[in-house]
C-alpha cells in the first residue's frame, strides 16, 4: 500500500513499483546509530501502542453501569477473550491468572496487525520478526514457569519428555522430538506464523495496489484500464481479507499461547 | 534470445517449489475443516469446542505452508 504514493513519485520509472522484502527492513529515521534507532515499523508500533492505550484508558475511565455502544463493543471483545479463549481451554479456576496476559497479547497483536491496512501506516507492526518473537518468548517463559511450579523442574521434564504409558523403545525417538518441541518448535512456530502471515498479507495488498496504480493511472488504453480496475477490486478484497486475517491471527496466537500454558499443568485424571 | 530457442524460462525454478509448498497444507486444511463440519453436523451441541480445536489444528497446518514462504524470504 505504501508503494502507491511512492509510485506517484517514481512515475518516470517503467513498470509498476512492486513491493519487495526491503519494505520490511526500512532505513532508520530517528536516533540513527544508537541502540534506540527507530525505523518506520518501530514508529508504527509506537503510534499504535499509544493510540490503543489512550483509547482503552479513556474507555475504562468513562465506564458506566449502563454501557454505551462503544463500551459495550469493548466489553464484548474482552468478554470474548476471557470466556471463549481462556476459560474454554483452561477453565475459570486455572485460567483466571492468565486473563491479563492473554488479553494483552490478543489486543496488541490485533491492533498491530490492523496497522497493515490503515492508510498512512500501511505496514503491520508485527511484520518484523522481533515483535512476534517477543510475544512468543513471553509465552515460552510462562509455560515453563507454570510447569516448574506445578511439578518442579525434574517432574516437568519427566512429564513432558518421558510421558507415561509408552513402551520404552519409543522413548528413543519420542524424547528428542518432545524436547525440540518444548524448547524450539513452540516459540518459533508462534513467531513464524504471525510474522509470515503479516509479511505475505502486506506483499499481496501492496502488489494489487501497485498494479492498480500502474494500469489505471500511468498506462493508456481502455483494455488496460479495465485490467487496472480489476486489480483495484482485488486490492479491496484483499484489504478486507487482511482485516479478517488480523483478527484470526490474534485469535490463533492467543489460543495457542493458552493451550501451551495449559499443557504444562497436570491433567486431572 | 536466439532464433533456435523456441521457449525460454525466465526466473528461478524454485518459485515452482514455493507454489507446491502450498499444496500439502491446502489438502490438510481441507480435511480439517471438512471433518469439523461433519462432526458439527453430527453433534451440533459441541460446535463451539469443535471450532476451537479446528482452528488450533488449522494453525498448525498453516505453519507448514508458511515455511515455503519463509524459504522464499530467506532466498531473497
Amino acid at each position: 500500500m505504501g508503494s502507491v504514493s511512492d509510485a506517484m513519485l517514481l512515475a518516470a520509472e517503467s513498470g509498476p513499483h512492486l513491493p519487495s522484502v526491503s519494505d520490511f527492513l526500512p532505513p532508520e529515521i530517528l536516533f540513527e546509530g544508537t541502540p534506540f534507532a527507530i525505523n518506520r515499523i518501530i514508529l508504527v508500533r509506537l503510534v499504535a501502542t499509544v493510540i490503543m492505550l489512550t483509547v482503552l484508558i479513556i474507555t475504562a475511565r468513562r465506564a458506566k453501569v449502563i454501557p454505551g455502544r462503544w463500551q459495550a463493543a469493548v466489553e464484548w471483545l474482552l468478554d470474548y477473550i476471557r470466556d471463549n479463549i481462556i476459560y474454554q481451554v483452561m477453565g475459570p479456576i486455572r485460567g483466571r491468572r492468565y486473563v491479563p496476559m492473554i488479553t494483552t497479547i490478543f489486543m496488541t497483536v490485533f491492533i498491530f496487525n490492523l496497522c497493515g491496512i490503515i492508510p498512512g501506516m500501511n505496514i503491520a507492526a508485527t511484520a518484523s520478526v522481533v515483535m512476534p518473537l517477543a510475544f512468543a518468548l513471553w509465552v515460552f517463559v510462562q509455560y515453563w514457569r507454570a510447569g516448574i511450579k506445578e511439578h518442579g523442574l525434574g517432574g516437568f521434564l519427566k512429564e513432558e519428555l518421558l510421558p507415561a504409558g509408552v513402551p520404552w523403545p519409543i522413548y528413543i525417538i519420542l524424547t528428542p522430538v518432545q524436547l525440540l518441541e518444548l524448547v524450539l518448535i513452540r516459540p518459533i512456530s508462534l513467531t513464524v506464523r504471525l510474522f509470515a502471515n503479516m509479511v505475505a498479507g502486506h506483499l499481496l495488498v501492496a502488489t494489487c495496489y501497485a498494479f492498480t496504480q500502474f494500469y489505471l493511472i500511468e498506462s493508456a488504453g481502455a483494455a488496460v484500464k479495465v485490467g487496472g480496475a480489476l486489480w483495484l477490486c482485488g486490492g479491496l478484497v484483499f484489504t478486507c481479507f487482511e482485516m479478517f486475517v488480523a483478527a484470526l491471527q490474534a485469535y490463533v496466537f492467543a489460543i495457542l499461547a493458552t493451550v501451551y500454558i495449559n499443557q504444562s499443568y497436570p491433567e486431572a485424571e | 534470445m536466439d532464433i533456435i530457442t523456441l521457449a525460454e524460462v525466465a526466473g528461478n525454478i524454485s518459485l515452482i517449489g514455493y507454489g507446491i509448498a502450498a499444496l500439502g497444507p491446502g489438502l490438510g486444511i481441507g480435511i480439517v475443516v471438512g471433518k469439523a463440519l461433519e462432526s458439527t453436523a453430527r453433534q451440533p451441541e459441541v460446535a463451539g469446542r469443535l471450532q476451537t480445536l479446528m482452528l488450533i489444528g488449522a494453525a498448525m497446518i498453516e505453519l507448514l505452508g508458511l515455511l515455503g514462504f519463509v524459504a522464499f524470504m530467506l532466498a531473497m
